[in-house]
Parts: C-alpha cells; structure tokens; sequence
C-alpha cells in the first residue's frame, strides 16, 4: 500500500520520468496501432516487433557499448528491412502472406538471438542487460533515452495526426483513395515507417516480443466502444495510457520483473472485457437479441387476442390464460409473463390470470395483424409463394415492417382488403 | 558424441515440425502455428509447477490442451465478438505468452526454467539429461527417445490422415459435400501441432519453433509442385539446417537453435534465389511447349 | 409459374437462406423430375451459387427443407457430387491434375484408408472421358482455364454419383471445352443420371437445358423448358428490381426492430 501511495503522489521524480515515458510511448503505439488494426494488419505489427532484435544487437557489436540512438536506427532498418523481405517473398513466389511472415519475422528473430549469445559470451562488460531489450524494463527509460524516446513517441503521435483524414481512406478504401488522386503508396509507406517507429520506441519499456500487443490490442479492444473512427483513436490512446501505466508501477514496485508481459496483459484485460462487455460487444448485443425476442413475445400475444377476438367477432371481451392456450400452443410461463409485461405498459388489462385489450392494445395488435396478411399478400402476388407456404415467414417479418415499409407495401398491393387466405386485413 | 546428440535433436524436433508445418503453409494458417508456439508457454510453466518436475507426460498434456485452448479462444473471439482474426490470433497469443513470462519471473526460484529457455531452449544441455537405467548403465539423452516418439507419432499421424489433410487444406468445401469433417481434421491438426511444439520447447525455445515450422516447408513449397515430394523436401532440409546450423553455432559459439533457425532462413533464401533465377526459365520453356501441346490437343 | 414433378429427384421445400441474417432467398419451393439436366439462371445476386451451397448442405438454412432422392443429404451424400466455382481453391496447391481426380474417390475408399489401383483406373477413366489423359502429372496451375474446368469435372465423375450439380461450369472457358462438357452432360443424362447447372448466358439456354428453374431472390419459375422459357417470365427474372423485399432484407439484417418504435 505505502508502494501504491508513493508511486500515485509522483513525489519522486524517477517516477514521473518512468510513468511519462510509459504513457507516452503506448499512447503513441495505441494510435498509430488503430489504423494497422483497421487495415488488417496486425501480424505485421508481430513480424516487425520480432524483426528488430538484430539491428539492436548489431548497433551494438558495431558500436561496443550501449548506444541507444545507434540501437533505435538499427532497430529501424531491421525492422524496415523484414516489411521488405516480406513484401518481396510474397510478390515475386508463390509464397502466401501469411508465411512469409511468419517465416521473416521468425528468421530475424533467430539472427537477433545469434548476435545476442554472441555478445554475451563475447565478454565485453557492457553487454550486460541486453537481454532487457527483449522483454523490456520501464524504469531504464530515465535520462538522456528519456529523452529520445519521447521525442520518438511525439513525433509519432503528430504525425498520423497530422495525416489522421488520409489515413482513414486508405484504411477503409485503397483504391478509392487512389482515385481521389492521394499518394497512395507514399502514405502506405509513411505508416509502414510510422509503424516500425511505434515498435522501436517500444524496444526499452515493453521489448520487442510482446510490442506487437501494444500495438494492436488498446486499437483492437477500442473498436468494441464506438463505430466512430475518432474516438476509436481516443479510446485506444486511453486504454494505451492506461497499460503504460500499469508498467510503470510494476517496474517500480518489482524491480526484478519484466515490465512488458505486465503491460500487455493489462491492455489484454481491457481487451477481453472490452469483447464482451463494450456496447459493441457480446454481452450488449446477447441482451439486445433478448429483449427483442420478448417484444416480438408481447407482439405475438397482442395477436393472440386480436384473433380470438376475431373469431368471436367481440374484441371487448376478458379472456383466460386457458382460453389462449386452447387457442394457439404456447408455454403457460411464457404467455403469463408477457401479459403482465403488457399489463404494465398499458395494452392490456391483466388481472386474476384474465385479461382483455385497452384501447391502445386494440390498435397495436390490428397493426401487427395488418402487417402479417399485408406481408402474406405480397408474397403471394409478386414472389410467387405459395399461399399455405407465406405464414412462417410473415410471423417473423410482422416484428420487422418499419410505417415506410407498410405505405410501399399499400401500395404495390392496392390497399388490399384481404390476405390470400381470405381474411379480412384491419386498416 | 556430443555434437551428435544434438544434432539429432535438433533434427528430430525439425522434421516434426517441419511435416506438421506443410499442412499449416498449405492451409494459410502458419500465424496459427506462431500463435500456438507462444501460447503453450503458460501451460508449460503451470505444468512445471503442478508436477514440480520436468516429467513429460504431465508437461506435454498441460502444455498441449493450452495451445490447443488458445486455437479455440481465437475461433471463438472471430466467431462470437466478430473480431478481425488477424487482430484475434495477435492478442490471444501475445497475452498467453506474457502471462507465461510473468508467471516464470514470479516462480524464478521454483522452477527450473528462465527466459532464456523461453527464448532458444537449452539444446546445448540435451547430451547432459542421460537417461539412466536402473542397473546404471546409460543410454543416451532422454530428450532424444521423447522427440523420436514424437516423430514416430507425428508420421503416423500424416500417414494415416494423409488425404484427409489433403483433401481438407486444399478444397475444405468439397470436403464437406463428401462428408468429410473439416472442423475435425482442423483441430486435430492443432493438437498435433500443440503437442509437437511442447516437445520442442526445452530444445529450441518458443519462438525459434516457428522457424522450424514454417522455414523448411515454404522452401520445399517452392522446389516443387507435388504435395509428398514436398514433404520429403522438409525432412531433407530439417536435416540439412540442423547439421549447418550446428557448426554455424560451434564457430560463433553463439545459441545452437538460433544459428539451426537462422540456416533455415539461409537455406529458404538460397532456394527462393534458386528458384527465382533458374527455374524461371525452366518454366518459361516449359510454358511454350504446354500452349504448343493444348493447341494440338484442341 | 411453377411445375412440380412426380417422384423428383430433388425437392427443395420451402426454403429460406441467409447470410448474417439477411435472407438471399425468400421460400423457394420446386422439385425436379428424374433424368433431366436443369439450368439455374437469374441475375448477378439472385442467389443461384447460393442454392446451390444450401442443397449441398454449405450453408445453413433459415427455415425449409431439401430432399434429394426422398431422403436427407447425408443419406444420400454418396450419389450426389458438387462442382464448386472454379476461384474457390488455391491453384498454386502441390496437386496434379489426377491427384484432384483421386479426390472424387476419396468418399468410396473410406476414412483413413489408402488409394487403390483400382480407384487410379477410374480416376484415369474420368480423365479420358473430358480428354485430360495427357495432362493427369501436370500441377493445376499449369492448367488454362477450360482444363483445370475438366479436371474438376472428372472428380465429379469419379465420384460415380447420380445426381450432379455444378455452379457455372462454364465461366470462363473456351469453346471448345463448353462443347465438349454439354456433351458430356447429355451423355450422362441419357445414362439416367440428373444434372443440375448454374448458368450464365441467355443464348445458349434452350439448347442446353430440358428443364429451367428461375431466380431472383425467391423463386420466379420452375418448369420444362417449353413452358417457362417465356418473354414474361424472363422479364420477371431479369427486369423488376424488387425494393420491397430488399428493403424487408436490410431491416432483417440490421436488426432495425428496436428503433421501429
């Protein structure tokens, strides 16, 4: 607890330094990850995280020491030259994408490893702590490489601002980007650029095995919270800031752990909650789904009534639950709760397991019933269906037929009176 | 004897993976094989820490059903939550992965793994695990007998579902007009790979299996048109890359899986070089007799 | 119009089929009688390769049924045999042109058991009688466009069914291999078999089929080609564009229930 309270006040300016530079660099990974993400193209935010390892490692046999600008331009061209290889496999042989990804980023992978094992056995003292680059360690970005890398991730950040607009096109539509006259390819370049960038920024905090995720999961569960692209980048920058934060405090309350893994699995959780609880996600639309098929439940019954009455010819009339369900098979429970339902919303008036329409629910279940023969009707007459055929399907589409959809249906049909069966249709 | 030992390790865990990797090149799944070879690291430390030991068995079911469960996670993100599957297989591995690194980090001292193993295995260490016999005497590495069991079962496997697997990766539809299950033979597929990976893991590491998976079959993918040829290609290079690779790491003195995985990349380049250069002329040739020989034909 | 058939080989009953939830054919409802080689026609987007898919089981159906011989498919999967579109699969496959043959025997040999020279012999057979035999090593890829046709219709063959059906086997074909297929057909309709095909080209129609199912997102004829082959029909099929049953479509598949209100 004292922990929590000492690293939440940032009284220690080694903290704040840590938290910044977390936060800046999944914030910019988070946004430039969303139109990888919109693009489709998540793996290659892998193979590039990957993919880095050997120009890190061979900054550093050509350098001896830790030079971090050094490491981040080789962390660049790696990263850069696996895009390539990947682009060159897949255009020139019959190689899929899917391979020659997994193929280059696991190649480069094993070329960083290589060079890594070799410097360590290589006994140049200053090696120690390479292994740092892989699964990351946030409190090393203080000083100078704070600096650096903060720079990295503003650069970042206003750049795919800056081209926020023509990024979305060639997002959502390539080649109708190319038809407005947009440098397509310059710009597809310019985010390959921008996406290699996210990752090298990510090499010291995050590493470079788990810095696809920080790419690509804020975007990701981001996606489940809103359809509008803005906000999209908003929450994905938010839930970013969020997982670096999270490293942050790690880093500081356990120095020996990686900070990374902890990182992405905190962006994993939002994401995961985000797929099933976001209004976009599972649970929502599963409740949605539920609460439609009551309606329609409520709907059916309304008809049930609108139907006894009409045998009857008295629409004024109380009826039982075993009435009802002499009337058309359904399950008792069911039937009960839905005129309670209807009940509280005024359509019908329920007491003593007998109910009869109001005067609202006389007009809502003619309209229902209008809709099922008015969708009968023109089954029959312009797609050929056979009369005894219509019923199922009118059942489902009564729920659907929006007022606009009616007045086309009055209309192609003539203001019909009947329905193929015979039966009146009510106005 | 040494070198031997691992070389033959080295060549076991290829060719497994190798003729488990041409069905996955084949389907257009091989980020499923990347995702799996990560996600069975929870599994294999929970396994560790379950049975306190690195008794196989226990590691290769534990370990096994977890890739398996992260095949099913991604099914079931793309199929349920409409997620993108390229965006599902990047988060479901990528978060298993970091939830075995954190789990190593936290049992540092219980358990007799390090990231270092995650990251390129201990084939170096293969010839030290001796399997003892209990009237003492010694019969080689133990590591040796498991990955061959696994070779035998994963031939076995190809062998009998050989058109299946075939049949299913090349026209799943058809598949299913004849009553072919392809959920089946999909899943069945990914056990395989699971288990295979696990078995793998203590030699090469998680991520260099990718290599191994994916390396041998695109480059035989490319020296030929002829799906068993193909699979015989990978045994050959599997075999190849592990011998280089081996004499690659003893004169770099550098990780033995990286260098085997790096003359995987080697070998890819030279025969993608190969056929781009001199096949392609081959082709042309025989492109110009084929018209010649449709338009008698016709 | 709409002719049902005594004993048909195929009922489809009532059928509704969807893609994530908006309908691509509303209650189509025909059968077709025994020994006849029937053409599907309708425009782009009228739900013919769907048909098609939803007979051989492909996609789920909404509501409906399908019977082929009077039975449930996969009572009967073993008479029936499905050419799909030819894109469907990856031509650079390591396949030859007689492995893809094999494959239309793969049902007959059985799970798990290994080809035969006999099923070889008939693969071979198959080859011959779409005039392949020259071609059986060659990778598929090296295939034009009317071959690799052939090859797909000889695995058909193989499978030695009684009831075929292919979707648009023509497209993009050469004459020569369009000619050499309806022959074929005919051959083996008059061998009692039953063929059904989705098809493209209005001019070749009546020369081609004995019997004609028209679509347009719901079922507008089915019959001999005599009866249904009519201007008004036609103009049916083709002409009107149906806003209504679009419409009711979109609402289904968006789900607009809720905001009715």
């Amino acid at each position: 607890m004292d922990n929590f309270v000492n690293f939440f006040s940032f009284n220690d300016p080694n903290v704040r330094y840590v938290v910044l530079g977390s936060i800046l660099l999944s914030v910019s990974a988070a946004i430039v990850g969303s139109f990888i993400v919109l693009k489709k193209k998540s793996l290659v935010g892998d193979a590039v995280s990957h993919s880095v390892l050997p120009g890190i490692c061979a900054a550093f046999l050509f350098a001896g020491t830790k030079n971090t600008s050094l490491m981040l331009v080789g962390a660049f061209i790696s990263g850069w030259l696996s895009l390539v290889a990947i682009d060159y496999i897949t255009a020139k042989s019959k190689i899929k994408k899917d391979a020659a990804i997994g193929l280059v980023l696991s190649v480069f992978f094993a070329l960083g490893i290589v060079l890594m094992t070799y410097i360590q056995q290589s006994g140049n003292a200053a090696q120690s702590g390479m292994d740092r680059f892989i699964f990351g360690k946030a409190a090393t970005l203080i000083g100078s490489d704070l600096i650096t890398f903060s720079v990295i991730a503003v650069v970042l950040i206003a750049v795919t601002l800056a081209f926020f607009k023509e990024f979305t096109i060639i997002a959502f539509d390539e080649h109708y980007a190319e038809v407005l006259g947009l440098p397509v390819r310059k710009l597809d370049l310019l985010l390959t650029s921008l996406t290699v960038l996210a990752v090298v920024s990510g090499i010291t905090a995050v590493g470079v095995v788990l810095m696809a995720a920080m790419l690509i999961t804020p975007a990701a569960a981001a996606r489940y919270w809103t359809h509008n692209i803005r906000r999209m980048v908003l929450f994905a920058a938010i839930f970013g800031a969020v997982s670096g934060l999270a490293g942050a405090y790690i880093s500081y309350i356990a120095p020996a752990m990686p900070t990374g893994p902890w990182m992405v699995v905190v962006s994993s959780l939002i994401a995961f909650f985000s797929f099933f609880f976001a209004p976009l996600g599972v649970v929502p639309k599963t409740l949605k789904r539920n609460k439609n098929s009551r309606t329609m439940m409520d709907e059916n019954i309304l008809k049930l009534f609108y139907q006894i009455s009409e045998r009857d010819e008295n629409f004024k009339m109380k009826r039982t639950v075993e009435e009802l369900l002499a009337f058309k098979k359904m399950q008792p429970t069911q039937l009960k709760s839905g005129m309670k339902r209807l009940n509280r919303q005024g359509l019908l008036d329920y007491s003593n397991q007998q109910a009869q329409l109001t005067e609202t629910g006389l007009l809502k279940a003619k309209k229902i019933v209008r809709l099922h023969r008015l969708w009968e009707l023109y089954l029959t007459n312009y797609m050929e269906i056979a009369p005894d055929h219509v019923h199922d399907n009118a059942e489902e589409m009564e729920h659907y037929i929006t007022p606009e959809l009616e007045k086309q249906l009055e209309k192609y049909l003539d203001n019909p009176e009947t329905d193929p069966h015979g039966t009146m249709i009510p106005k | 004897m040494i070198a031997l030992w691992i070389i033959l390790t080295g060549a076991l865990v290829a060719i497994s993976c190798g003729l488990l990797g041409s069905f996955l090149v084949l389907r257009k799944m091989s980020m499923v094989g990347d995702a799996i070879s990560h996600a069975v690291l929870p599994g294999i430390v929970i396994a560790f820490l379950w049975s306190g030991s690195r008794d196989t068995l226990p590691m290769l079911l534990g370990a096994g059903a977890t890739g398996l469960l992260a095949t099913f996670f991604i099914e079931y993100l793309h199929r349920k939550a409409r997620l993108q599957t390229d965006a599902a297989i990047g988060i479901v591995f990528t978060f298993m992965f970091a939830v075995g690194i954190i789990l190593i980090s936290t049992f540092a001292g219980k358990i007799d793994l390090d990231q270092d193993c995650v990251l390129y295995g201990e084939l170096a260490y293969v010839p030290i695990n001796l399997w003892i016999l209990p009237d003492g005497t010694s019969i080689g590495p133990k590591p040796v007998y498991i990955l061959s069991v696994v070779l035998l079962l994963v031939v076995l496997f190809i062998y009998v579902g050989y058109k299946e697997l075939k049949l299913t990766s090349f026209d799943p539809s058809f598949a299913a007009t004849i009553g072919i299950s392809t959920a089946l033979w999909h899943y069945l597929l990914m056990a395989a790979v699971s288990f295979t990976t696990v078995s793998a893991f203590e030699s090469v590491g998680a991520i260099l299996v990718i290599t191994f998976l994916i390396g041998p079959p695109a480059a035989a993918y490319l020296l030929t048109e002829d799906l068993k040829k193909m699979l015989f290609i990978t045994v050959g290079i599997g075999i190849l890359v592990s011998f280089t690779g081996y004499w690659l790491a003893y004169w770099l003195n550098a990780s033995i899986a990286g260098c085997m995985a790096l003359m995987t990349g080697v070998v890819f380049a030279l025969v993608f070089v190969y056929t781009q250069f001199v096949l392609k002329n081959k082709r042309l040739k025989l492109a110009a007799r084929n018209t010649l020989l449709s338009q008698k034909i016709e | 119009m709409i002719i049902q058939s005594e004993n048909p080989v195929l009922e489809v009953h009532d059928l509704t089929v969807s893609y994530s939830s908006k309908p691509a054919l509303w209650g189509v409802d025909f059968s077709l009688p025994e020994g006849s080689i029937t053409g599907i026609i309708g425009p782009n987007g009228s739900g013919k390769s769907t048909l098609l898919k939803s007979i051989m089981g492909l996609i789920p159906l909404s509501s409906g049924y399908v019977k082929i011989f009077g039975k449930d498919l996969d009572k009967v999967r073993s008479r029936v045999s499905y050419v799909p579109q030819r894109e469907s699969v990856d031509w650079d496959f390591p396949v030859s042109a007689l492995d893809v043959v094999l494959m239309g025997r793969y049902a007959k040999i059985g799970m798990l058991r290994s080809i035969r020279s006999s099923d070889r012999k008939i693969a071979m057979e198959c080859l011959e009688k779409v005039g392949m035999t020259d071609f059986a090593k060659r990778q598929i890829s090296q295939l034009s466009g009317g071959q690799q046709q052939r090859v797909f219709i000889a695995r058909a063959l193989a499978q030695e069914a009684d009831f075929y059906l292919m979707d648009e086997p023509f497209a993009g074909v050469d004459a020569a291999t369009e000619e050499a297929i309806i022959t074929l057909l005919r051959e083996m309709v008059n061998a009692k078999k039953n063929v059904i095909v989705v098809h493209h080209d209005l001019d070749t129609i009546t020369e081609y089929f004995d019997w004609l199912v028209m679509l347009n997102m719901r079922l507008v004829a089915s019959g001999p080609m005599k009866q249904v082959y009519i201007p008004e029909l036609l103009k049916k099929t083709y002409g009107t564009r149906l806003s209504v049953l679009a419409e009711a479509g979109d609402l289904l598949a968006k789900d607009k229930f809720s905001e009715k209100k």
